[in-house]
């Protein structure tokens, strides 16, 4: 990864109304890199991408672009594309025009029109479908569309707010593949709002997790998921079972009435912590074998592995597990330094609680809310 | 359909258009009898061809309706944009509230009064017999607006609000990005309006009657000034070329309509 930074943004705060959006928000966006900024819907992440694009001006703070400062410089002169959610292909215009418009705008000679057009719609496999109506292609098919549209004007940076969004699960895994690949060919930075975590695990380089205008961590996918700052992070970022711990000493560390060895130090002794422990990393043996003992409370099959609730101290634990358990048995569980990561106790701390309330359905309904967000 | 439900269908629409359908036989009547019909003569177009007063009132009327459709709709265009910027509240509802008073208005009220508005107007800046063309056109740009801002606001709202976010991000100046990426979204609603007003203003008589002066008379006027004498069937030949040339522009407008939105569903 080049160290080259291509945009920096300085102290930005933008409010609407009464509701601050962004606070004191900094963020630097390195030469070529695929940097997603994921959270919640509200979090201020299509706030901060429309604030780069020049479509919103921050209250407070600096947009700088290749060490220019860019306030106050409209889209139309910025060197970067955006991807829309809904894509915003022009309705009146064939596909062939579509990827045009740019171009044309830009007064470009007809003969290298044709030559972009060509170039881009073979780069997202579209050839042959020049002289369509948008209206009457899949949403895959727009998406590419857009693509296409957004890279013919040779952006230093492609901005993409969702662009996944309204697309089924399976196309969304193809385009999610191939975004990724036209990223690395043409070396272009991308910057990619999403709220879906998996999304943004599997493709970026850089994610920037989000609450509330505040910037919650920046990290590689790996670091995000292993050694998330705070418990808002590991609770957005895969499943977590995040428990109030105390730490004895450096190594070691308390909760749920035992004492665990862990690979962490740096912390007052006595401390008040946050634990996590990822469902997938805890061995299930039997109860007599476990460091901590715990009812079976609720068993659910995901195809991959079982979903396991279970009641320890009245804390409802999952364990992500391919051994099937009998529902109102006593297991032990099994967890190794490696299992644990520990974190300073935050605002977000007691904040997610257990798994007693956890539903499929919870997480369909925040999907619905997200749709409707500006 | 049952026979009763066939022939109550008839019924309305012979209710509807027995009048019309009288008036179109007569103008082809050979003597100006409106009891009897005589013979089958396109006498009374000619005469009506020839008569100097009306088709100058043709042409006044065509040049009013032309007009005023045209700058009714650039501006009515202009602030159903406005409109739609704004967001939901008490401010634009009573804003919506205030352009669509004028439609409710009984045109009587609104001819009197902007008649009443032009002569103090003249008055103030001095000047006698200020009524005629200028006047009669504001006040059909006036009463035509609001059907305008009425078909064009909808097509906005259909209209995906990142079409002009996307022209910009692809290098247009705001103002093109409205011409290229807004305008060709929202003209069936546009062009709707500015037939809508054509046609209003066409056949527009209370205002006319009171916001015109003697130097510019429209048709409907000159028709409604030989009711005081008795009316040839001259009258019915020029009213049944009127009612078939609004005919044949409501078929177009609805076959292009039909057109448009087949197209639309052959591409979903």
């Amino acid at each position: 990864m080049e160290e080259k930074i291509i945009i920096d943004l300085k102290n930005i705060s933008l409010s609407f109304g009464e509701e601050q959006i962004l606070k004191d928000l900094n963020l630097y966006i390195r030469d070529k890199e695929f940097l997603t900024l994921l959270g919640p819907s509200g979090c201020g992440k299509t706030t901060t991408l429309r604030i780069i694009a020049g479509f919103l001006e921050p209250d407070s703070g600096e947009v700088i672009f290749e060490n220019k400062n860019m306030n106050g410089v409209p889209p139309h002169k910025r060197h970067v594309n955006t991807i829309f959610q809904r894509y915003a292909l022009f309705p009146h215009l064939n596909v062939y025009e579509n990827v045009a418009f740019g171009l044309r705008v830009k007064k470009m000679p007809e003969k290298e029109i044709k030559t972009k057009v060509n170039d881009m719609l073979a780069l997202v496999n579209l050839k042959g479908f020049e002289k369509r109506n948008v209206n009457s292609l899949s949403g895959g098919q727009q998406q590419r569309v857009a693509i296409a549209r957004a890279l013919a004007n040779e952006p230093s940076v492609l901005l993409l707010d969702e662009p996944l969004g309204a697309l089924d699960l399976k196309l969304r895994k193809d385009m999610q593949a191939e975004l990724k690949s036209i990223q690395e060919r043409l070396g272009i930075t991308f910057i990619y709002v999403t709220h879906d975590q998996e999304e943004a695990l599997s493709m970026s380089d850089t994610i920037v997790v989000m609450d509330s205008g505040v910037i919650q961590q920046i990290g590689t996918p790996q670091d995000i998921y292993n050694e998330p700052k705070n418990a808002f992070v590991a609770d957005f970022i895969g499943e977590s079972n995040i428990l109030d711990g105390i730490m004895r000493r450096d190594l070691f560390v308390e909760f749920s009435g035992h004492r665990f060895k862990c690979l962490d130090s740096g912390f007052e002794k006595d401390e008040l912590v946050d634990v996590v422990v990822r469902p997938e990393d805890v061995e299930v043996v039997p109860a007599e074998q476990g460091m901590l003992k715990g009812t079976v409370t609720s068993i659910t099959f995901k195809g991959v592995h079982f979903e396991i609730i279970v009641d320890i101290k009245d804390y409802k634990w999952m364990i992500q597990s391919t051994d099937y358990q009998e529902v109102d048995s006593e297991i032990g569980l099994l967890i190794t330094p490696d299992d644990i990561h520990i974190m300073k106790k935050s605002v977000y701390s007691g904040v997610f609680g257990d798994y007693s309330s956890f539903s499929e359905e919870f997480d369909e309904l925040s999907d619905v809310n997200e749709e409707v967000e500006d | 359909m049952k026979l009763p439900s066939k022939i109550y269908t008839f019924l309305i629409f012979l209710f509807l258009y027995a009048p019309i359908i009288v008036m179109i036989v007569f103008s082809f009547n050979s003597t100006n009898s409106t009891g009897l019909m005589a013979g089958f003569s396109l006498r009374w177009y000619a005469v009506l061809f020839s008569n100097k007063n009306i088709m100058q009132a043709l042409y006044n009327t065509l040049i009013l309706a032309v007009a005023s459709a045209l700058i009714a709709t650039v501006i009515g265009t202009a602030a159903a944009v406005g409109i739609d910027k704004w967001k939901k509240n008490l401010f634009r509802s009573s804003v919506m509230g205030v352009t669509n008073i004028p439609m409710m208005t009984p045109e009587i009220v609104t001819g009197v009064s902007m008649m009443l508005l032009f002569v103090f107007m003249g008055r103030v800046i001095g000047r006698q017999g200020i009524l005629g063309f200028g006047t009669i056109l504001i006040a059909h740009v006036t009463f035509n607006l609001p059907y305008v801002i009425l078909s064009v606001l909808p097509k906005l709202r259909q209209t995906d609000p990142h079409l002009a976010e996307a022209a910009q991000d692809l290098g247009c100046t705001p103002l093109r990005s409205f011409f290229k990426a807004v305008l060709p979204s929202i003209s069936p609603g546009i062009v709707t309006g500015m037939i809508m007003a054509f046609t209003l203003s066409l056949d527009d008589f209370i205002i006319s009657y009171f916001t015109t002066g003697p130097g510019f008379q429209t048709l409907p006027i000159a028709i409604f000034s030989m009711t005081k004498k008795r009316v040839k069937p001259d009258m019915y030949a020029l009213s049944t070329l009127i009612f078939v040339s609004i005919l044949v522009l409501l078929i177009l407008t609805n076959v292009a309509q039909a057109r448009g939105e087949n197209k639309k569903k052959k591409n979903i």
